[in-house]
Order: C-alpha cells, then structure tokens, then sequence
C-alpha cells in the first residue's frame, strides 16, 4: 500500500452513524410473496416488457429487453406467475412500468442460467455476458456496467478503480461485502481488467474500515497489478471524480467522462455482480441492502431480491419503531426520499434508511451570511451560494457562468451551510432547467 | 401512517448554525471586554452594556417596522453592539453608543437587507460617521485606572463622566511624532497586556488574541485574513522606517491601536469581506497597505477602520475576480 495518495479538495465530516449495521454479517431474507421489477433500473432508457399477465416466468428468465445500447436487461427474481405490468411507484423516478410477479417459492431456475468460466472466455464474450446479466452500477447510480466497458477505441485506458469507500453515511452494504466475499470483487476486477485489457487495478476503501481493507488485502495479495489503497475518510470520497483525482492526481475533463483520462471506476458491488454471474450463471437478481436508522427495530444487511418492495424489507428487519417521518432510498447525503413504503427494491437501492421524526429534522434556512463554507467544502471548486442566488431569483444564465453544470450534487454545501439553505437543491433545479435548455437549443 | 416527508437530499445537516457562529463571536470578545473593564474600569462595561441593548432593540424596531420577522435571537446584532463598544473611547457619553449602535443596524445592516447584506461592517462604519460627527469625542483619551499608563498623564478622569478627561495621546500618536505628544511610549509588554490609552475594546492585544485563538479553532475564521493583514503592517512599518529603510518598530506598530481588533474581529465580518480563499489573503494585503499608509503618512495615526471599510466596498470586486479553480476546468485558451 505504498502508492501516493492525493486526497481531494473541500468535503465534510457527516458522522458516520454506520455502528447500527458494520457487524452484521449479510442476512438473505425470504423472497417475499409479490415481486414488482421495474422495467427501468438503470440510467437510460426503459426496457421492453418481454412477458404479459398470465406467463409463468422461472428463476433468471429475462423479462425486460432494453431499447437502446444504454440499457440493461431486467430479470425474474422469482420464478411464479406475471400478475400485472402496470404503473407502481418507483425509488429513483416517482413512477414506473413494473412487472408484478407472483412467487411460486420453487425458485425454479431458467434453462439459460449456465455456470461459465471466466478463463476461457474472451473480452466480447464477458462484456455480452455482462450485458445480459443485466449488470448496472450498484453504488446507486445504476449506469448499465457494459456501456462503461466499451470505451472508443480512441480513448486508451489504462486504469481500472473498484470504489470501495462507502462514504455516505449509514451505509454498510459494501463495507460488509468486502469483509464478506472479498474474493468476488477479486475476481469482478479480473474480470473488468481483463475485458478492457488493463494492467492495473486499485481497490480503493475508506480507513475507517480497517477490517474490510484487511480482507481484500488479503484476497488480492497474489494478483498481479491489483492494489488495495486506504484512503481518509472524508465524504464525497466515493464520488467517481474525486476518487479519480486521489488516486491519479488526474482530474476528470469538465462535461467529460473517467476515460477521458484513463480510468474506469465500477463498484465493488458491481464487481462481486459480475463474478457471480460468471460463477453461477444467475443474472442480477438480488442485492445487498443496508436497512438501518432509528426507525428500523432491528437495523441489518439484508441480502434482496429485486423487486422485494421496502415494507416487505423492513418487516424483514422487526418492523418500524414507532411512527417513521422519512424513508430514503440510498444514504443521507446523496438518497432519494420516498413517499411509500410500497416502493420497491432496484439494482441500485444500497440502502433503505428510516429516519425518526428526530432524525428527520428539515431545518428553516436563514438568510446567506457569506461565511465561506460552502465555497470551502464544494469538492468540485464552485462557489455554491452564488450559483444558488441566482438559481432562486431565476437567472440561470449566471449559474451557469458559474458552472452550474459541473456540480455533482454531493450536497455538501447544504450539509455545512450554518444558515440552512437549499444550497445543492436550488443548483439541482439551475441543472435541470440548464440541461433543458440545451436540448431545446439543440434541437432547434 | 402520517405521511411522509419528502424533500431533496440531503437529509443531514451539520450541527452549526448562524447563531452559533454568532455566540461564538460573542465569546471570542468577552477576554478583551474583561480586559477592558479591568483597565477601564465600570464606565467601559456600562458603554458596553448600552451598546448592546441599543442594539439589540434598534435591530427589533426596525424589523418590527418593516414587518419582518424579528431575528434578535441570532446573536448577530450583540456582536454588533459589542464590536461598537469595543472601538470607542472610554470616555464618550453615554448617548454616543446608543446613536452609534442605531445607525450601524439602522443604516449600514437594516437598510441594505440585514443579515448577510451589509456591504460594510456595520460597528467600523458608524464608528467612522461617529468620528466624523463628533471628532472630539471620538478622540479623547483618559489614561487607565491600571497599568502603565495609568500614571503617565496627570488627568483626573473619574469613572462617572468623561467631563474630566483630557486629550492626551495613544502610544501610535507618540510613535508617529504627533504635536503635543513627546511623551515617552510605554513599555511593549503594557501594550500587549493592556493598559495604554486607546478604544476600550483595543487595549489588550492579550485578550484579544486568546479570543482569536478561539475563534480560530472553532473555525469562525480562517487564518488567511488576519495573517495577511498584520504581516503586512509589519513588513511596511518596518521597511518604511522613520530612519530610512528597515528601520521601523514593526512590533510596536502591530500591536498598538486597532490592529489585532481589526484583523481578527472586524476584516474578517462575513458579510463584508470575500469568500473566496485567494480573496481573503488580497482583502488582508489591503487592509495591511492602507492601514500602514494611513498610520506613516496620513493625518491620523490610525487607519485601521478606514482600511477595512475601502477594502469592504472592493470586496464583490475581489470576489468576482478571485474565483477558484474548479475540478477539471477546461479553459478556452488551452
């Protein structure tokens, strides 16, 4: 572990609050009766439904196509029988199409689930089964992983990173997969090594947890090219840019992409994802999901199938405490707030947090005292209470001369501002109407 | 189940708040107004006390009057009061404070849109109008109850009024040779400790440093505006001597008059000085120029306050030019 690591700029101190959940081993719970798999789990377009009510449908049978390249296909997380394909509400989107399937309990595996070798395969062979495994990025922003694995050909990378630095607050879902089965995230990085023909790949995981740096350590000590790196624990570590910028010392081209510079940076989840479908053949099905915050009775990692809706997860975990006043999907800094616990779990849901009516507490914002923290903790170098000044008084051409665009919504301005203001939300509502512009005027 | 709350990430917020960092200013100032106390006895701690409350009420009329919420609780207007109180003579009438406090809130906070809004510092600007309204006043110094000074000037001045005081001469006006001042200066560890003649809040840079210090690790305040304001008079100061090149008292200068007041408690006002970390250092070089302009050639033998308020209507400028560096600018000339 004797590489140079360079940190990052700004950031913040949350506290952890992950003492609920880093002990507990991963629990698989049941597969609960109704599974809703929502045809959209990933970033891009929606898939095709490829079954209709009344269809028996077995354990990993695809039943979503995607439309386009950026896409993933969807699988049956249970065998049983398509109920309905109708709108339900969804995590990351308020609604979505769903195919509600109603479990047998057989889990009865599809003819296509065949164990593969990863050795003999080829690097075209492993992206397109990457692809039909329907293998997104699991830290929560659900990018299809085999879009990320095929670079232009003009872009040479030569750097594979596994985040493994879990930054966001109560989360333990990778923490424990690295203590865990550390050996799948090895293999998961060979894997995506060897599909982009790189020679080097770093494992990169927060100091505070020493156990699961131990573990992978331990597992990657006789790959070659393959670096576990500890880095401080400073939020947002785990965001792709400044991870890139810690590790490389290279930053990430404004409106660019990692390969840009040279680098593809893939979960640890999403790792151990694709070593598994290797090994078993099961496409992506299930997930790891931390469950956690005062309003679980007992917090866990919970391994999920997909389309297990949050009420059924967090039955699984004792049931609420008392009166809950708000559920998000993901962590606290970055989760999306949920209305219902009917929601269901996606590819990308790393966690379903709880909060207390205490916990929960949405301050009243002050006026802006100019004090500087914002500017200090941006990561990204922008100046926060500018670009959301003039994002609340509706001039969006300024917050974009302020760069707007390159925000990433880490939210650290909001969480540091001593006055409460809706910092990173009112620059998120400046990107929105930024982004629609621009297609507007391209379109044009 | 009631329904949920639903709003944008994040759903965490750190543990501070403007009052906080208000308290802590507070807190900060409370060495230097014990310290002024000592040294000057009940009358400074009753300035103090009126400035405070005028205050505090002048910031309630005015909100209540523009129909605003009343935002008393946030600390920021006993800052104000205190920081007002801190840059006058001990011996100013009681009714000095009161009209002081009201036009910093009124005027300078109030009318340009409160909290945050203020385009100068609110005490050093109506302490600049005081002085201009009622020089006098405003410059007339009575020796301690304590310390070194105590002694050094046959004044009879009483802690009941300043009728009794005479006009006699701050250790910067000795240094600077001005008329009527060949006195002797008083020894450095009576300037640092306290107990020369001077604003009631200056007198200990002691005390006003333990403040800082704590202001400083709380991280009220960053290290770049102070550090570069005073480094500058020091380097100036000393450079400009009155002998020629270096010959100056660098030490003496930088820690007589307002300078330590100023550097740590009044440049460093949020609303008023730049957020931009490159601009804060250009905001202390400034204030570091002026101040040692004013001080070695100007007509008065401070130019603290006058250096932090240019320096104040520079700062959207300063800000505007000073813009980080973001991560991964692509820059149109490369």
């Amino acid at each position: 572990m004797g590489l140079k690591v360079f940190g990052f700029k700004g950031g913040v101190h949350p506290p952890h609050r992950k003492e609920g959940t880093q002990d507990k081993a991963v629990e698989r719970m049941q597969a609960p009766k109704l599974v809703y798999i929502h045809l959209q789990q990933h970033t891009g377009a929606p898939c095709e439904p490829l079954v209709k009510p009344g269809d028996r449908v077995k354990l990993g049978q695809k039943i979503g196509q995607p439309k386009g390249f950026v896409g993933a296909p969807v699988h049956a997380s249970v065998s049983g029988v398509v109920k309905e394909i109708k709108q339900m509400p969804h995590p990351a989107m308020g609604e979505g199409l769903a195919v509600i399937i109603e479990n047998d309990g057989m889990d009865e595996p599809d003819e296509s689930i065949i164990p593969r070798d990863m050795e003999s395969m080829d690097a075209e062979e492993l992206r397109n089964l990457i692809l039909e495994a329907g293998i997104v990025g699991m830290g929560g922003a659900a990018f299809p992983t085999h879009v990320k694995l095929s670079p232009p050909k003009d872009k040479k990378i030569d750097l594979v990173i596994l985040n493994g630095a879990e930054c966001e607050p109560y989360l333990t879902a990778d923490h424990r997969l690295m203590v865990e089965n550390p050996q799948d995230i090895v293999e998961g990085l060979k894997v995506i090594m060897k599909v982009l023909g790189v020679e080097r790949g770093y494992i990169a995981i927060e100091d505070n947890k020493p156990d699961a740096i131990r573990a992978m350590a331990d597992a990657a000590k006789s790959v070659s090219g393959v670096e576990v790196v500890k880095l401080k624990t400073r939020y947002p570590q785990g965001a792709e840019k400044q991870l890139i910028y810690a590790l490389t010392g290279r930053q990430v081209p404004s409106g660019g992409l990692p390969m840009d510079v040279g680098v593809v940076v893939n979960n640890v989840g999403t790792a151990a994802a694709i070593a598994r479908a290797i090994k078993t053949g099961m496409p992506l099905i299930e997930r790891i999901v931390t469950v956690t915050g005062g309003g679980v009775a007992q917090p866990k990692n919970l391994l999920v199938r997909i389309g297990t809706p949050f009420k059924d997860v967090i039955d699984a975990c004792g049931g609420l405490v008392g009166q809950p006043a708000k559920v998000i999907s993901g962590g606290p800094m970055m989760g999306i707030a949920q209305y219902t616990l009917d929601v269901p779990v996606i590819k990308g849901t790393s966690g379903i947090l709880v909060l207390t009516k205490q916990e929960a507490e949405t301050p009243e914002p002050g006026p802006c005292i100019r004090c500087g923290r914002c500017v200090e903790a941006c990561p990204m170098g922008l100046m926060p209470l500018f670009i959301s000044a003039y994002a609340l008084k509706g001039d969006y051409d300024n917050s974009e001369r302020l760069h707007a665009m390159d925000c990433i919504e880490c939210g650290c301005c909001s969480y540091i501002c001593p006055a409460k203001r809706p910092l990173v939300q009112s620059v998120r509502t400046a990107k929105r109407v930024i982004t629609e512009r621009r297609k507007r005027a391209a379109a044009n | 189940m009631e329904p949920l709350i639903v709003s944008s990430s994040p759903h965490v917020y750190s543990k501070d708040t403007t009052a906080r960092i208000m308290l802590d200013v507070v807190l900060a100032l409370l060495p230097a107004a014990a310290a002024g106390v000592y040294f000057f006895g009940g009358r400074a701690a009753l300035i103090m006390v009126i400035s405070v409350l005028s205050a505090v009420m002048t910031e309630a009329i005015v909100q209540k009057l523009m129909k605003k919420p009343v935002t008393i609780s946030d600390w920021s207007a006993v800052v104000t009061g205190l920081m007002l109180a801190f840059n006058l003579p001990p011996t100013v009438p009681l009714w000095l404070p009161v009209v002081g406090s009201a036009i910093a809130i009124a005027l300078v906070k109030q009318a340009f849109g409160g909290l945050g809004h203020n385009f100068m510092n609110p005490a050093l600007a109506a302490r600049a109008i005081l002085l201009a309204a009622w020089p006098v006043y405003m410059t007339t110094w009575a020796d301690p109850i304590r310390g070194a000074a105590s002694g050094m000037a046959s004044t009879n001045w009483s802690v009941s009024g300043a009728t009794d005081a005479v006009s006699s001469a701050t250790p910067l006006a000795i240094l600077k040779g001005l008329e009527g001042t060949e006195e002797q200066l008083p020894p450095l560890w009576s300037i640092i400790v306290g107990g020369t003649r001077g604003c009631l809040g200056e007198t200990s840079d002691l005390a006003l440093l333990i403040g800082a210090a704590y202001l400083l690790w709380r991280r009220v305040i960053s290290w770049r505006i102070p550090v570069s304001f005073i480094g500058t008079v020091a380097l100036l100061t000393w450079i400009l001597g009155p002998q020629g090149l270096f010959t100056g008292n660098a030490i003496y200068h930088i820690f007589s008059g307002g300078l330590m007041l100023g550097a740590f408690y009044m440049a460093t006002d949020y609303s008023s000085s730049p957020v931009t970390p490159k601009g804060q250092i250009i905001m202390g070089i400034g204030c570091g120029i002026i101040t040692s302009i004013i001080r070695l050639y100007g007509g008065y033998p401070e130019g603290v306050t006058y250096s932090i308020l240019l320096m104040n209507v520079a700062t959207p400028l300063i800000d505007r030019f000073t813009m980080p560096r973001i991560y991964g600018e692509v820059r149109a000339d490369v």
